[in-house]
């Protein structure tokens, strides 16, 4: 691996979106990809710490999105406000712990995972770390890769309150934390977005 | 830079590509960062600020509480749930805890009331039905004192007044309390317009009631309104015949209290400050016109008063000034008798405008003045006499009544009490002279008068006897003659008999001779002349124009 060169050394650039190998001495001054007319970068501007604001808002929203309540359920039984945190021990002690566990990696672990995948490689990024590249590029198109599937939470709780409405008999609304949930898997998703994986791969200079 | 370059530019010559102007976008990015802690801490900062008080409560029983379920309510709106439900340290209480939300801290005041709401079915109502299905909830009404209080020792049953309606609370003052529950209803003319929200002994053996009568029913309660006791049913048979009164089918059920205005020209009947009544008996005491304090007066009647109850009315000329108050035994050494000493409560204030006057005299309501004015009366002939009141039931009551020919009596003023001089009921005058009419007819000779009574009646009988053989045959002769003669009658008066035929000849020959005197009287009267001329011959009679030509010349 100590050989490669660099694409750089090359002069050479790749677009991002179709894959396009580019001499960058024959770039436009509007620097776009002469085939797919997408911005074309030897390496995202900013992009670590775009990653990082991204990433910070994400672990920012990550607090209120657990602690706040997601549901309000009411019905003759009395009135209930649920927290994900809440509904997944409810699950756990019901005894539909496989539920329970499904929730718990969606919601609570995922995010989670991807706080600290996405910290970790921005960590190595700026240290220039060259330790296990490619295991850290695999990680990193994982994270792109799982992003959605946090969404679980926000569907289900879209379901039931679109569904449970039998005024009295029982009637489920969504409550501000799913608002927050929701920011956390946007905000996480554009982090990952924003990270530049090239990056990985740069020799210190 | 006229010639356009064929090859690709070295490095170096290419000129810096201007991105000064994008350096800001990536300081863009960090807004989201901040916006984000920014709303993270205002969320921490509202929820530290809503954070409410947090409080405990003490029941004797923890039934039906659940952590984290069960709700405080005021007013039946949510203002806290229970966090914990433990047992206190001497194991006598269950210490429940709850959060409140920020704006119920205001409500918890040192005499904040907090207490369980379950079902409960009493005979007044039913209450908490609603926590049948949605498990009990705890109650909460707040108080009026100026201190905070996290500590609170909850009530096992709920206040009569939960929600505090508008309204005022009034004290009652009673001796007992009478059938009285709390929650029992208070009539305003037979309108509820509160309830008994609280019963209380005092020290002193006497009963304070409270009660609380809502807005706007409260304008009705005034200084002069006098409170009574509409407990159950008032079945009254006294001297007066038999009273049934009653203010409603739950007030019979469980007690209740009725108010109205007193008497107008009363003075207020209020017991101490404003908010303080004394509560009646029943309608009718309530309603008597204020009494001023009672005097107690002394009787000995020489005779035995069966039908004298305790409670029966005394009355001064027809009108009830007061009442007995104890019918006793007494001994007198001297002829060695048993008088029946009755001791009786009057008012002397309903003696009217004649005790006033009198007592004017004597400026003070002293007990020299009533001596002195009782000695008055009694030297015009004032006795007490026991009377019936109703010859149905039998009652006594006792009437002080001015008996001039009564013999006079010396009377003692510095008596305490004072002992009035009584007479002979009449009640017993009347069952003397019954007797001594029983006793006149015990002494008529009845045997003596039926005996003779008999005697007539035999006699009778046989001279009956005697006409019915001797006289009766006799009369069948005679009738069997007189049947006889009439039959003879009958056959002369026939239509066919010859009597009758020339009865009636004869009658048409006069009448033939009646019509002839008729006409000669006629002809007589237009000619009276003809008595001496005799008749002339029959004129014919002319007609007028030939008459008055004939007689003319």
């Amino acid at each position: 691996m100590t050989a490669l060169k660099q694409s750089l050394e090359l002069g050479l650039i790749r677009c991002r979106t179709c894959g396009l190998a580019v001499f960058r001495a024959y770039l436009g001054v509007d620097r776009r990809c002469p085939r797919c007319r997408s911005r074309i970068e030897h390496r995202t501007p900013f992009s670590t710490e775009t990653t990082l604001a991204w990433l910070i808002a994400g672990i920012v929203f990550y607090i209120p999105a657990n602690l706040l309540p997601v549901m309000h359920t009411s019905g003759l039984l009395g009135e209930e406000d649920s927290t994900i945190l809440g509904g997944i021990l409810g699950f756990w002690r019901s005894g539909d712990w496989d539920i329970a566990v499904l929730i718990f990696i969606a919601s609570i672990a995922v995010p989670f995972t991807k706080f600290i995948a996405i910290g970790l490689l921005l960590l190595t990024v700026r240290k220039n770390s060259r330790w296990q590249q490619h295991q850290r590029t695999v990680l990193y198109r994982i994270v792109e890769f799982i992003g959605y599937w946090s969404m679980l939470d926000v569907i289900v709780v879209a379901l039931t309150s679109a569904l449970m409405q039998f005024q009295v008999l029982g009637a489920a609304e969504p409550r501000a934390g799913i608002a927050f949930f929701c920011a956390v898997v946007v905000v996480t998703m554009l982090s990952a977005l924003s990270f530049d994986p090239r990056l990985i791969w740069d020799r210190p200079a | 830079m006229s010639a356009a370059p064929t090859t690709p530019p070295s490095e170096g010559e290419l000129p810096t590509p201007a991105l000064q102007n994008r350096r800001w976008m990536p300081r863009l990015v960090w807004v989201v960062p901040i916006a984000a802690a920014v709303i993270g801490i205002s969320l921490l900062v509202s929820n530290w600020e809503n954070e409410g008080p947090r409080i405990t409560i003490s029941f004797l029983s923890g039934e039906g509480l659940q952590v984290g379920k069960t709700l405080v309510k005021y007013r039946d709106v949510t203002v806290g749930r229970v966090s914990a439900v433990s047992l206190s340290a001497d194991h006598e209480t269950v210490v429940v805890s709850a959060n409140l939300s920020k704006e119920a801290a205001g409500l918890l005041k040192e005499d904040t009331q907090f207490w369980i709401v379950r079902p409960r079915f009493g005979v007044g109502s039913v209450s908490g039905l609603d926590t049948l299905l949605s498990g009990v909830y705890i109650g909460m009404k707040t108080g009026t004192a100026a201190r905070r209080e996290r500590q609170f020792a909850g009530l096992e049953n709920p206040p009569a007044l939960a929600h505090g309606p508008r309204g005022r609370e009034l004290q009652l003052h009673a001796a007992r309390a009478g059938s009285l529950n709390i929650g029992a209803p208070v009539y305003f003319r037979q309108f509820q317009v509160g309830r008994v929200i609280d019963e209380n002994l005092l020290p002193d053996g006497s009963t304070r009631v409270s009660v609380f009568v809502e807005a706007p029913y409260d304008g009705f309660v005034k200084p002069v309104t006098r409170f009574w006791n509409a407990s159950g049913i008032d079945v009254k048979l006294g001297a007066d015949g038999l009273k049934v009164q009653t203010e409603s089918l739950a007030a019979l059920l469980v007690g209740g209290l009725a108010f109205d205005d007193g008497p107008t020209e009363a003075v207020p009947a209020t017991a101490g400050g404003a908010g303080q009544f004394t509560l009646y008996k029943n309608e009718t005491e309530a309603m008597a016109a204020p009494d001023g304090e009672p005097q107690y007066v002394l009787m000995r009647f020489a005779q035995a008063l069966r039908g004298l109850q305790v409670g029966a009315p005394v009355e001064f000329v027809g009108v009830n000034i007061g009442s007995v108050i104890a019918v006793n035994l007494g001994y007198e050494r001297g002829d060695k008798s048993f008088p029946v000493v009755v001791t009786a409560k009057v008012y002397p204030r309903r003696m009217g405008d004649a005790y006033a006057v009198l007592t004017a005299q004597g400026k003070t309501e002293s007990h020299e003045t009533l001596a002195a004015f009782v000695g008055t009366l009694v030297e015009r002939g004032l006795r007490a006499q026991p009377r019936s009141a109703s010859l149905l039931t039998g009652k006594l009551y006792i009437a002080l009544d001015f008996l001039p020919a009564s013999p006079r009596v010396a009377f003692d003023s510095s008596n305490r009490p004072l002992e009035l001089p009584t007479v002979k009921g009449t009640s017993q005058e009347l069952e003397a002279s019954v007797d001594r009419l029983v006793q006149k007819l015990n002494d008529l000779p009845l045997e003596q008068i039926a005996a003779d009574f008999h005697t007539d009646l035999t006699d009778l009988h046989e001279t009956l006897s005697e006409l019915h053989t001797r006289a009766l045959p006799n009369a069948e002769d005679t009738l069997s003659a007189l049947h006889r003669t009439l039959d003879s009658a009958g056959r002369t008066l026939e239509v066919e008999s010859p009597l009758q035929r020339g009865l009636s000849e004869t009658l048409s020959e006069s009448r033939r001779t009646l019509q002839a005197v008729r006409e000669l009287a006629d002809y007589l009267d237009r000619h009276p002349d003809a008595l001496l001329r005799g008749r002339r011959p029959q004129k014919m009679p002319q007609r007028p124009a030939a008459s008055s030509s004939d007689t003319n010349p």
